[in-house]
């Protein structure tokens, strides 16, 4: 960037007064702040599932394991959907910053093709998140233990069936000690071989618990364990990325004012298109954070 | 009142045609290593079981955190401008929150890992 902060100035004259030390406007200093302020709540939230996780003595969902469906598909696609959505978030900040580029060439049309590209793909990770959020909530065929204690995870074609047992391709898989949800691979590549037919019917009749998805913890056998494991772990889901979408909702609705602003010229007319990078700046923070939640989350 | 002693900043950032493709050019360089960072990171989480041992994963956890720094670093310097600006905003910035946090995550390690240890020996 050109400009003031990148001129060569000695610190008697950028701290001599009559000047800005940090070569910057105010407005853009107010926005660094409240984001250092907002970096400090998401870095909070994400200690605290940390500190969570490290002290629980139950075993933890691992990602890949929890998320791994995608939209029209079945089978299993391990953080694929993930991945899209922070694909869809990087791009979106990518033409954000190529927005803020064509205001410095003061170049309109520049501007509002880009920043139109920028609130597409934030209202493309709303919709994402919340078919996430649905899935997540709709759980998997859920699970049934026998008498003697062992774990079966109950599998069929039909994922929103009441009858679990006479739906269509109907199969119990034996659950891992220490795995919350199925995994598709054992270490070393082996396949755990579903139990099907009349031997699984034999299981499903002699079963003493029945936990079938994610229940609410106020629904009414919520109070055991869901089919993700400890409660925490749900609980932090939701209040982590739904901070987060909460952040990416009202970043689009800013962008979408700052577009109308822009279309109208009244940037134009002002002589530079700083409230682009202002808004700019609150955009790829929401894109930050995203990276560490991902990592944070989803990853390890 | 208009005042004439006041530096206008906002006015200040614009940048010729020229000086405009560097900066694009710049723009798609990181955009390709924000995206073969995230891709690597993915087939990781995916398949490591598959290609590694167990004893692998403390790595790739560590591997996990350093690349996402480096993306978080790219993220800031490149496309939040801050490599552009001076070192005094840089430094207000980024040491406060630094401190706070690295404070925040060593008592968050050292604690938990004690409750860990209670509720394992004494509960």
């Amino acid at each position: 960037m050109s400009g003031d902060a990148a001129k060569v100035l000695s610190n008697d004259v950028l701290w001599g007064g009559g000047r800005s030390p940090f070569s910057i406007s105010y407005g853009k200093m107010m926005m660094w702040f409240f984001l250092v302020s907002d970096a400090l709540t998401f870095s909070g939230l994400l200690v605290a599932y940390g500190f969570v996780r490290h002290s629980t003595l139950e075993p933890w969902p691992i990602g890949e394991e929890v998320f791994r469906a995608l939209p029209f598909l079945h089978g299993s696609y391990p953080l694929i959907y993930v991945a899209l959505m922070t694909a869809i978030l990087i791009f979106s900040s990518v033409t954000m910053v190529l927005a803020v580029e064509a205001g410095h060439r003061m170049d309109k049309g520049g501007v509002i093709k880009w920043l139109f590209a920028t609130v597409i793909g934030g209202a493309f990770f709303v919709g994402s998140q919340a078919w996430e959020w649905y899935h997540f909530n709709h759980g998997s065929g859920g699970y049934i233990t026998i008498s003697n204690g062992d774990k079966y995870w109950v599998g069929n074609d039909d994922h929103d069936t009441h009858d679990p047992a006479h739906a269509a391709g109907f199969h119990l898989t034996k659950a891992l000690p220490g795995h919350f949800l199925l995994p598709d691979t054992l270490p070393g590549g082996a396949k755990v071989e579903p139990v099907t037919g009349d031997e699984a019917q034999k299981l499903w009749k002699e079963k003493v618990v029945y936990m079938a998805g994610a229940p609410f913890p106020w629904s009414a056998n919520g109070n055991e364990y869901n089919e993700y494991g400890p409660q925490q772990y749900s609980n932090f889901f939701y209040f982590i990325t739904g901070f987060h979408g909460f952040h990416v909702f009202s970043g689009v609705v800013i962008n979408l004012i700052v577009l109308i602003m822009v279309m109208k010229g009244i940037f134009h007319r002002r002589g530079h298109y700083e409230m682009v990078e202002k808004a700019g700046l609150y955009w790829h923070f929401v894109d930050l954070v995203w990276v560490f939640v991902f990592t944070f989350f989803y990853l390890l | 009142m208009e005042r004439d002693d006041i530096i206008e900043y906002s006015l200040d950032a614009h940048h010729s045609e020229e000086h405009g493709r560097k900066v694009r050019r710049k723009i798609w360089m990181v955009t390709l290593l924000l995206a073969v960072v995230t891709t690597v990171e993915v087939t990781l989480g995916a398949y490591w079981k598959e290609w590694f041992s167990l004893d692998a994963w403390q790595t790739i956890k560590w591997m996990y955190v350093v690349l996402t720094l480096v993306k978080a670093g790219f993220i800031v310097h490149t496309f939040m401008h801050l490599g552009d600006e001076r070192s005094n905003i840089r430094a207000i910035i980024l040491l406060p929150y630094a401190l706070f946090i690295l404070y925040l995550m060593f008592i968050a390690i050292w604690e938990s890992q004690y409750v860990h240890y209670i509720w394992k020996n004494f509960l």
